[in-house]
Formats: C-alpha cells, structure tokens, sequence
C-alpha cells in the first residue's frame, strides 16, 4: 500500500475538486474533447522537462512511496498521472470560479 | 540549467504564449488571478505532503535551497522553501497551470466544446458564494 503514497495525494487532489463538477456545475468533464486537447500538449511538454530534470538529478523520487512503473524516459507513472490531475484541477478551479463570478470574462464568451 | 533557471523560464514562456500566441491574456483576468489564488493555496497542502513526507527530493545544486535531507523532513519555512518545498515549485506550478488554462480558452474560444458553459452553481450554495444570478 506504501507504494500509492504519491497515487494517494492525486486522488486527494481528483476528490477534491471533483465536487465543483456538481455544486458548480463547471461541466468540465462533460467537455472531455477540450479537456483533452488542453491537457495532453501540457503532459507532453512537462514529462520532457520531468526526464531532463530526472536525467540530471534535480529531484529524485523515494521508490517506496511510487508505484516504481517507469512510462517513458525514466519519469515514473506517478508524475505522469500528476501532469493530468492538477491541470484537470486547474481548470475545474477556473471554471468554478467562473460559475460563481460570471461577470469576470475569462476570454471564450459569446461575443 | 537549474531548476531555479528553467522554472524562471517557464513562466516566461507561458506567460508569452497567453499574452501573444494563444492570445488569450488570461494574466490581464481576474477570474484567473482568482483561480490561482485557490491553487496556489491547495498547491502548499499537496506540495507540502509530497515534500514532506520525502516522496520527492530534491538536489540542492539545482535549486536555490539545500539538499532534501534523507532522515526528516525538509525545512518548513525559509533556505528557499515554502511549506517543505522548494520555491522553484511554485514557478514550475504556474506556468502549468498558465498554460494549462491558456489553451483551455484558446480552444473554447475557437469553438471546441464552448458549451455546455460552466454553471449557475447549484441554487443551496448560492448564498454561501454571494452569488448573484
């Protein structure tokens, strides 16, 4: 169990701000083509910076709190599913506060 | 390059590309100052438990802070980190989340799923968010 440490905090992060979905109404999972074509370029570029910084030992991950499944370029499993929660987080948050503060324009309203 | 110099990089280029290529000027927007506000609140927490507990660490020769000790947890407050992680995590976290939010409009505003729009919050909550229809 010791190993979905890092898993655990981002199903923290996914229950989290999963309740905007329905209090909110962000609709923002219901939008999965936009959400996808939002994130993946976002996963791409950061797994890349991941493997650089990975490669050249900026940080380094304890293998008993990791899944310890390599994806690609020795960026492991657990960092590639945090580059698909937290920006499905962050848009979760921008369209909550949209959705409570429709009169902030934040750029993609009928003109 | 350091982290300290890619994440002082990175938020350059995020903040580029919203302002001239995507054009989105999500950093002119309120609603997103607002948003990164709650983030970066949530981020301390989430952060704090991935640096905390010793999940990631960190080489001090790349970040302006020290090495992430081995047997406890990291500094708290100070050497260059903010609630056990190091600063350059909080460079690295908004140019994700610029970004990630710059091309969440970008497409909208090109007409990929533009609707169903975000909201009115469900009405029990209305009042708790001062919330005026």
């Amino acid at each position: 169990m010791q190993h979905a440490t890092y898993m655990f905090v981002l199903l923290g992060c996914i229950i989290g701000s999963g309740w905007l979905e329905f209090i909110l109404r962000t609709r923002v999972y219901r939008r999965v083509i936009r959400l996808s074509l939002s994130v993946l370029p976002v996963v791409v570029i950061y797994v890349l910076w991941d493997a650089y910084a990975i490669a050249r030992g900026h940080w380094t991950f304890d293998s008993r709190f990791i899944t310890n499944i390599d994806v690609v370029l020795n960026v492991p499993l657990d960092e590639v599913a945090f580059f698909v929660v937290i920006p499905i987080c962050a848009i979760l948050t921008l369209e909550g506060v949209r959705s409570s503060r429709p009169q902030w324009l934040i750029g993609d309203e009928e003109s | 390059m350091t982290y300290t110099q890619i994440g002082i990089m990175s938020i350059v280029i995020a903040a580029l590309l919203d302002m001239y290529v995507l054009r989105t000027r999500l950093v002119q927007r309120k609603a997103f100052w607002y948003s990164y506000l709650i983030i970066f609140f949530f981020q301390l927490i989430s952060n704090g438990v991935l640096t905390g507990l010793g999940i990631v660490q960190y080489d001090g020769a790349a970040i302006i802070g020290e090495t992430s000790p081995t047997n406890r947890a990291p500094t708290f407050i100070g050497h260059g980190r903010l609630c056990f992680a190091p600063v350059e995590d909080l460079m690295f976290g908004f140019s994700l989340i610029l970004l990630t939010m710059s091309l969440w409009v970008f497409w909208g505003r090109r007409g990929v799923q533009r609707t169903p729009m975000a909201g009115p919050p469900r009405p029990e909550v209305h009042k708790m968010l001062r919330y005026k229809p």
